[in-house]
């Protein structure tokens, strides 16, 4: 088959149709995909609220609301069990992180005390700041069943309670002050 | 050239990671370990071997002038579809290769394989090469990470076999250097024997 010539109209033509094409495709792609994305979303943050709140009964997601904080707003999602609130998954998240900010999940029961917490995402060095995932290190179970008002959150360096990671001190903080961030927003607007 | 040899080409003779050195930002980037190596190396393959083929398919139509932006967008919407499908079906795999997934459009690999390969050889050539050269992508990219996965972490395809946490260096970047080097001394050495 002979070569198509590279006048204008050629090249224009071609341009179109490729372009138009694989919009389309797309198009129908995102169509197709769209459900099971929002989907296996829904199902991530279900099971980040199961991971750090006592079992519950309720959709917790469905329930969601927020409260202002920094100029910011900070989602809860309550945890209730027959009608009673048995804690709140509050998502959370650091701008002081090593590289980026990162995101938590930090539940906390009725009283604020921190029940468990879980990394949502995050862009830490592997191998040093990622070890405050659960499946990386046992790190972040030092907070579990403390109340922030007792047990300062804070690196030790800085004259709290918190163990920094072993070469990691600026992602520890990071990560103190997200659940800072969550215990602030809670004392504000949890207890509706 | 036979259709065997143009398939496993891609392994060792002109294997794109060791021997062509394209696309070696993802070969860096993501080879912390043999399953992320894998994931990667598939998504590029799928990509590889659909864009050939449309590529062989279309090149006839497309004028010489214009024909960079045209296999740019054929891949790129190829991409975009292992994104979205990924995201959907596979999102643990997609968390941990999210940000390198959009950077498949510009790896040399796929865009010179469409120009050097497919808009020059006929439609079974094109898918024949494009498969083996996107193994070939995946097997370097799997032994890299597979590397870097046992001397960093002690572990393989995520099983571990040595307690703590071994040397850190080879999951940092510079470690994914130190290990690329001397498997190419390898592949090397394995080329001229």
């Amino acid at each position: 088959m002979a070569k198509t010539k590279s006048s204008l109209i050629n090249m224009l033509l071609t341009l179109v149709l490729v372009t138009a094409i694989s919009g389309l495709v797309l198009g129908f792609v995102y169509e197709a995909t769209k459900g099971p994305i929002e989907k296996s979303k829904l199902a991530k943050k279900n099971r980040a609220i199961e991971n750090v709140v006592p079992v519950f009964d309720n959709q917790p997601v469905a329930e969601k609301f927020g409260v202002p904080m920094d100029g910011d707003t900070i989602v809860f999602y309550p945890a209730k069990k027959g009608g009673e609130i048995v804690g709140y998954a509050i998502e959370t998240y650091t701008k002081k992180a090593f590289s980026g900010t990162f995101k938590l999940m930090v539940g906390l029961l009725p009283d604020g005390t921190i029940n468990n917490i879980a990394v949502l995402e995050h862009k830490e060095t592997p191998g040093l700041g990622d070890k405050m995932e659960k499946k990386k290190s046992e790190w972040s179970v030092q907070f579990n069943g403390k109340h922030p008002d007792s047990f300062k959150l804070m690196v030790k360096k800085d004259g709290g309670d918190v163990d920094a990671i072993t070469a990691s001190t600026i992602s520890s903080r990071a990560y103190c002050d997200a659940v800072i961030r969550a215990y602030n927003a809670f004392k504000k607007g949890g207890k509706k | 050239m036979n259709q065997l040899q143009n398939f496993s080409k891609g392994f060792i003779k002109e294997n794109p990671v060791f021997t062509l050195f394209l696309g070696l930002c993802p070969t860096l980037g993501v080879t912390t370990s043999a399953f992320n190596g894998l994931g990667m190396g598939l998504a590029t393959t799928f990509v590889l071997l659909m864009s050939n083929i449309v590529v062989s398919l279309v090149k006839s139509f497309i004028p010489d002038k214009v024909r960079i932006p045209s296999f740019i967008v054929i891949i790129a919407s190829f991409v975009t579809i292992v994104e979205l499908t990924m995201q959907a079906y596979l999102p643990s795999l997609f968390d941990q290769l999210g940000l390198f997934i959009p950077l498949i459009v510009v790896n040399c690999l796929v865009l010179g394989r469409a120009e050097a390969f497919a808009s020059k050889n006929n439609f079974l050539s094109s898918a024949i090469d494009g498969l083996g050269m996107g193994l070939g992508f995946a097997f370097a990219l799997t032994l890299l990470g597979g590397v870097r996965e046992v001397f960093g972490s002690g572990s393989i395809f995520g099983f571990k076999f040595i307690e703590g946490d071994g040397m850190l260096i080879f999951v940092l970047a510079p470690g994914a250097f130190i290990a690329l080097g001397y498997l190419i001394v390898l592949i090397k050495k394995l080329q001229k024997a």
